[in-house]
């Protein structure tokens, strides 16, 4: 090694060399990221299994993630809003009305799915332009255009299913958008696929890490990261490749593609924000709006942008719902699917305070979600449980945030 | 005094804030290798000037000059482009972000597959560029990769002149630098300064203490009411004499015959 490489490496704490160092630094500095939620997953797992030992069947959890991946999928946009420290209200509206939409365009006007689906999700993005067009000129707080967007898209769903409030999906290419079920063979394909690509892109950076002389991370944490997200793939993988019938014949196995489009757009959205400029000026954005402004970035268009892709997200939900469904109905979007797709960002670690936050926190806080739901259907109880619980947890989720951020605080000085 | 050509020049400016006449035709001028020290009262139109030279005001009149030819300057990235940087009072880092995405904050590097906003950003580079950048100006985080929330105020500052004068800048501006730091903390940003000057850089500093002023400075302008009243060789003036003339009152002073 070098003196500039060996310099830089004696006077930090190398990132993420060590197990216990990259933790105790992350406490210190209150950047716990998954952590808490993870813990809080297991916990929940581990209860839910003691009181009902079907809860970790693979029946179950194959239907615990097709449940989640409408929700999380607006969530996923939610978690861009909060990114730039705005707030939508109207994912779930918007949700509802671009599903019917689509639902009235394949149905009684006879378009073809492909179609229908795309003018769908058009719409949500159409919505989102004049949303976020509202906000970012007019200087209207985000909290009140979305609301009014809430009530005013709502309104609209009613008024586009007509009289009937219920449109029947009948499409099959509609309908197998969430409940098809991938090959076994071509889930194992995507899933070794995707972990390949990930190990290759970990190892290409850690070599050019090596090769300009930086602080690299060593190889057993490299190995321990390849090998926890391959753990959980391949695992999920697995699960969903056992036959969930009970009477075995006809065997009922694979990913159910609502999980599948869930995974891809995480997948997607995780790498824009992470990796790629566009993503870069978002939490430029959330972080700090004028410093944003004095280095030059658009900040209208990003917050533009990302309200657009907001909407878009949602609308992929609300499409998603509706075909795991079968139905697009005047209750679609509404209820607790706002509430939901917000606290799923928010347990999932994303900061409400902007600027702070992964897309990754869409699943994990749509799994918590939907793992109490789930557990509390199987235990029977009444909604009313459910939602004081899931409450509690949000509460709980909100309160790590904001003591985490005030230890930031205080670190400053 | 100098024959040199100034590297940035501003001649007659003036600048008017609805009933506030924040500039009166104010000339100014930078040299390359020289550190200027701008000083005055409060309201003395030190931060409207800066802002003036940075694009982030226009003024109503006069001109702007970059090495001997005119330049007209719209807008902040107007100034960057001629190679004049500003560290703003308030410094304009993201809390959130590490120190290599701060360094880097509009002008990432990155690869280009179609429109700009799908850049795969190129970290590795820019970490090696930002460590370099760093090591050169003997600022002293623990990781490039910290984020700036968890840095001092010091360093915070440091962070920012990195900032500025990594993009091969011929001048810099700073803002009361060592306004919000500690003694130490001052002390890094004053060895900061003087190191961008041995780099060949103009450097213009806003700073209410004379003693760092006289520590650093080659010149020193003294604005009072929206006017440059005096200006002073750092080496042959004395602290009176440039509290006699930023508040207007005292013994009547030519110094060096340079009263602007
Ligand atoms: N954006 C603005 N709008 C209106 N008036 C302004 C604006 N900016 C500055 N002024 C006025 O112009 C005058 C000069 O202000 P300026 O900020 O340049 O002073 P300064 O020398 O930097 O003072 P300080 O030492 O307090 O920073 C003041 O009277 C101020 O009130
Ligand atoms: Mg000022």
């Amino acid at each position: 090694m070098n003196q500039l490489s060996s310099q830089t490496q004696s006077n930090l704490v190398p990132d993420g060399s060590s197990l216990m160092g990259t933790l105790r630094q992350r406490v210190r500095q209150g950047n716990l990221g998954p952590l808490p939620v993870l813990i809080g997953l297991a916990l929940i797992a581990i209860v839910f299994q003691l009181l009902n030992d079907t809860f970790l069947t693979p029946v179950n959890l194959t239907n615990l993630m097709k449940q989640i991946a409408a929700t999380g999928t607006i969530s996923v946009g939610v978690v861009l809003v909060l990114l730039l420290g705005e707030v939508d209200l109207s994912v779930g509206a918007v949700s509802g009305f671009s599903a019917a939409i689509m639902a009235v365009l394949s149905v009684n006007a006879h378009w073809p799915a492909l179609l229908a689906i795309a003018a769908g999700i058009v719409v949500g993005g159409l919505i989102g332009l004049l949303q976020g067009f509202w906000i970012a000129t007019f200087r209207v707080p985000s909290f009140v255009v979305s609301l009014a967007g809430l009530l005013a898209w709502q309104g609209a769903l009613l008024r586009v299913l007509g009289t009937t409030g219920t449109v029947n999906l009948t499409d099959p290419l509609i309908t197998n958008l969430a409940n098809a079920l991938l090959p076994v063979w071509l889930g194992w394909v995507l899933g070794l696929g995707t972990v390949g690509l990930y190990a290759l892109l970990l190892l290409r950076e850690h070599q050019r890490r090596r090769s300009a002389e930086l602080p690299t991370a060593s190889v057993l944490m490299l190995g321990l990261r390849i090998g926890l997200v391959a753990l959980a793939t391949l695992l999920m993988i697995g699960l969903m490749s056992i036959n969930r019938n009970p009477n075995v014949e006809p065997a009922i196995r694979g990913v159910p593609m609502a999980v599948v489009i869930f995974a891809v757009l995480l997948i997607v959205f995780d790498y824009v924000t992470q990796r790629m400029r566009f993503g870069r000026y978002v939490f430029a954005v959330g972080g700090n709006i004028e410093a944003a402004r004095r280095a030059g970035i658009n900040v209208t268009g990003i917050r533009i942008s990302v309200f657009m892709l907001a909407s878009a997200l949602a609308a992929c939900g609300g499409i998603l719902a509706g075909s795991r469904l079968y139905a697009v109905n005047q209750s679609s979007g509404s209820g607790d699917v706002l509430l939901n797709a917000i606290a799923a960002a928010v347990i999932g670690g994303t900061s409400l305070f902007g600027g702070r936050g992964r897309i990754w926190s869409a699943l994990l806080g749509a799994l918590v979600i939907g793992s109490i739901a789930n557990g509390m259907d199987l235990l029977a109880l009444p909604s009313s449980i459910k939602f004081m619980v899931t409450g509690a947890v949000l509460l709980a989720a909100v309160t790590i945030d904001a003591v985490t951020r005030s230890r930031r605080e205080t670190n400053t000085r | 005094m100098q024959d040199r050509t100034p590297v940035l020049q501003l001649r007659q400016i003036s600048k008017r804030f609805g009933a506030v006449q924040a500039l009166s035709d104010v000339d100014f001028e930078v040299y390359s290798d020289e550190v200027v020290a701008l000083v005055g009262d409060n309201g003395a139109g030190k931060s409207t000037l800066v802002k003036t030279i940075a694009g982030a005001y226009r003024p109503d009149s006069g001109d702007y000059i970059f090495n001997g030819q005119r330049a007209w300057i719209s807008k902040p990235s107007d100034a960057t482009a001629l190679g004049v940087e500003t560290v703003y009072q308030d410094l304009a880092l993201c809390d959130n972000l590490d120190v290599v995405s701060n360094l880097f904050l509009g002008r990432e590097d990155g690869t280009r597959f179609g429109p700009a906003f799908a850049d795969v950003l190129d970290e590795v580079e820019m970490e090696r560029r930002a460590t370099t950048v760093l090591k050169e100006l003997h600022v002293r985080i623990p990781s490039v990769r910290t984020q700036i929330a968890n840095l001092s105020g010091g360093q915070r500052q440091s962070v920012a002149v990195a900032r500025a004068v990594m993009w091969n800048s011929k001048v810099v501006l700073l803002d009361e630098p060592t306004a919000a730091l500690g003694v130490e903390q001052t002390q890094q940003v004053k060895e900061l300064i003087k190191r961008l000057r041995s780099r060949g850089l103009g450097v213009v500093v806003i700073s209410h203490n004379l003693a760092d002023v006289f520590e650093v400075s080659d010149r020193i302008i003294v604005m009072r009411l929206g006017r440059r009243v005096a200006t002073f060789e750092t080496a042959n003036t004395t602290s009176t004499e440039v509290i006699a003339a930023i508040t207007g009152v005292g013994p009547q002073h030519r110094p060096n015959g340079a009263n602007a």
